[in-house]
């Protein structure tokens, strides 16, 4: 970085700068800077929910492109999340005052056996940033705590996570258990992790597999898409 | 047969035949050039020969099928039989999807972690999720496999976004080398985790070597 670069004062830059600023920040994994960006456009007088899609997931969408074309890795990736959750965290309590749109809800979680969250945090980060309520119910779970979660929370969507060749299976136990209780149908099941695929998730049953963060969304939309058409078909 | 390549050769590119004549060949993963080549030795199976791609495959499991089916068909014309020493090692089943349909056989196990325990050993410790393992090629090679790879060079702070559901290092030892335990431990304190040792040997891989 330049000596000039160094010295950029974020605040004297015009909207039309500062966005394509928090761009290149978020990809460098910057979080102070994006927190203060996120501040700046706030004072400014933006709308949130325009920061949280025009900045933050807009520069987002960069660093997923990039990792599906192998020009950035996970740590990268990792510290990007960061740097966007520091400005999601100014923007989350704002977001809920505003009464921004919401597409939909999904709860969340990866399967028994299983500790991995990476993926799973960041699908989380980007639903939410696509305007999804989420509900993150962590680690390990077995079914019991997929089912109580979808009785309490009443989700459009439940995503199951697992990095694991021994462990992925346990989504079949999921859904099975889903289909026997007849709540299959009442809910999209998403599955991702590194070692599944298309066809792992046809033939457990799911709706969808996502191979990365930004397919899920772009998958949880879609179905929330076809969702309300069938209500308003029905209707 | 020619004795193994080096950690950061065996990582990167893996280790070519070297036993001419031979009626069957091992296409195996760099982790595990070593301990084979050792095996081989001692029990005096001439008629097998190895052949590794490279152990660095392990952080791109995807793309592990591909490479083991280009040496199968590389190497096919020239052996009676060929086995693949893999795990499903992440794969998801796509390795055994391959093997089945190019009709060699492949090490019935997750990965190699569990067949140097004994598959059925490792299957039961069913306590053991937030275990994160090491067998001696990953203690030789933590930095260039794990440390690395992770970016914990360059930002550890993200140590604890990996680790931070790991409660202890396990490694599992092939050999007895008191300067690999050092080493082991180390890598340990490193991720902040507990450390334990378990001498495994070379668990179920002689015997299904020896099937071969």
């Amino acid at each position: 970085m330049s000596d000039e670069e160094d010295d950029l004062i974020l605040a004297d830059l015009p909207d039309d700068e500062l966005v394509p600023q928090m761009f290149d920040d978020l990809y460098d994994g910057l979080r102070e800077e994006i927190e203060e960006a996120v501040n700046i456009l706030l004072s400014r007088g933006w709308e949130p929910y325009r920061i949280l899609t025009e900045a933050l997931v807009g520069g987002m969408t960069i660093v997923g492109k990039d990792f599906r074309d192998g020009i950035l890795f996970v740590p990268e990736v990792l510290l990007a999340a960061n740097a966007m959750k520091g400005g999601m965290a100014i923007l989350k309590p704002l977001l809920a005052e505003t009464g921004a749109p919401r597409v939909g809800k999904m709860v969340i979680g990866t399967v028994k056996g299983d500790i991995h969250d990476i993926g799973k945090n960041l699908v989380s980060m980007m639903m939410e940033g696509a305007g999804f309520e989420v509900v993150d119910i962590g680690i390990n779970n077995a079914v019991e705590k997929y089912l109580d979660a979808l009785e309490t929370e009443q989700p459009d969507i439940l995503g199951m996570s697992a990095l694991l060749t021994t462990t992925m299976p346990y989504m079949k136990v999921v859904i099975d258990t889903m289909a026997e209780k007849g709540i299959r149908d009442d809910y999209i099941v998403l599955v991702g992790g590194a070692p599944l695929n298309e066809e792992f998730g046809r033939a457990i049953g799911a709706d969808a597999y996502c191979r990365d963060a930004a397919v899920a969304v772009e998958t949880a939309k879609t179905f929330m898409a076809r969702k309300h058409n069938q209500v308003t078909h029905a209707d | 047969m020619t004795s193994p390549q080096d950690g950061h050769t065996l990582t990167e590119l893996g280790h070519p035949p070297s036993q001419p004549g031979a009626s069957v060949l091992v296409i195996a993963c760099g982790a595990l050039a070593r301990e084979i080549l050792h095996i081989v030795n001692q029990n005096g199976w001439t008629h097998l020969d190895l052949t590794c791609l490279p152990a660095k495959l392990h952080n791109r499991p995807e793309q592990i099928p591909a490479a083991v089916e280009a040496a199968v068909l590389k190497h096919r014309g020239a052996y009676g039989k060929i086995v693949v020493a893999y795990g499903d090692c992440g794969t998801g089943g796509q390795l055994a999807a391959l093997c089945k349909r190019l009709e060699v056989t492949m090490i019935d196990a997750p990965h190699c972690y569990a067949f140097f325990e004994g598959s059925a050993r490792f299957a039961a410790h069913d306590d053991e999720i937030t275990a994160f393992y090491l067998t001696d090629f990953l203690v030789r090679q933590f930095d260039a496999f794990v440390w690395q790879p992770l970016g914990l060079d360059r930002h550890p702070q993200l140590r604890d976004t990996y680790f931070g559901h790991y409660t202890k290092l396990v490694y599992m030892a092939q050999t007895e080398d008191p300067l690999l335990d050092d080493i082991a431990h180390e890598c340990a304190t490193r991720l902040g985790l507990a450390y334990e040792r378990r001498s495994t040997g070379y668990g179920d891989l002689p015997s299904w070597l020896g099937t071969s």
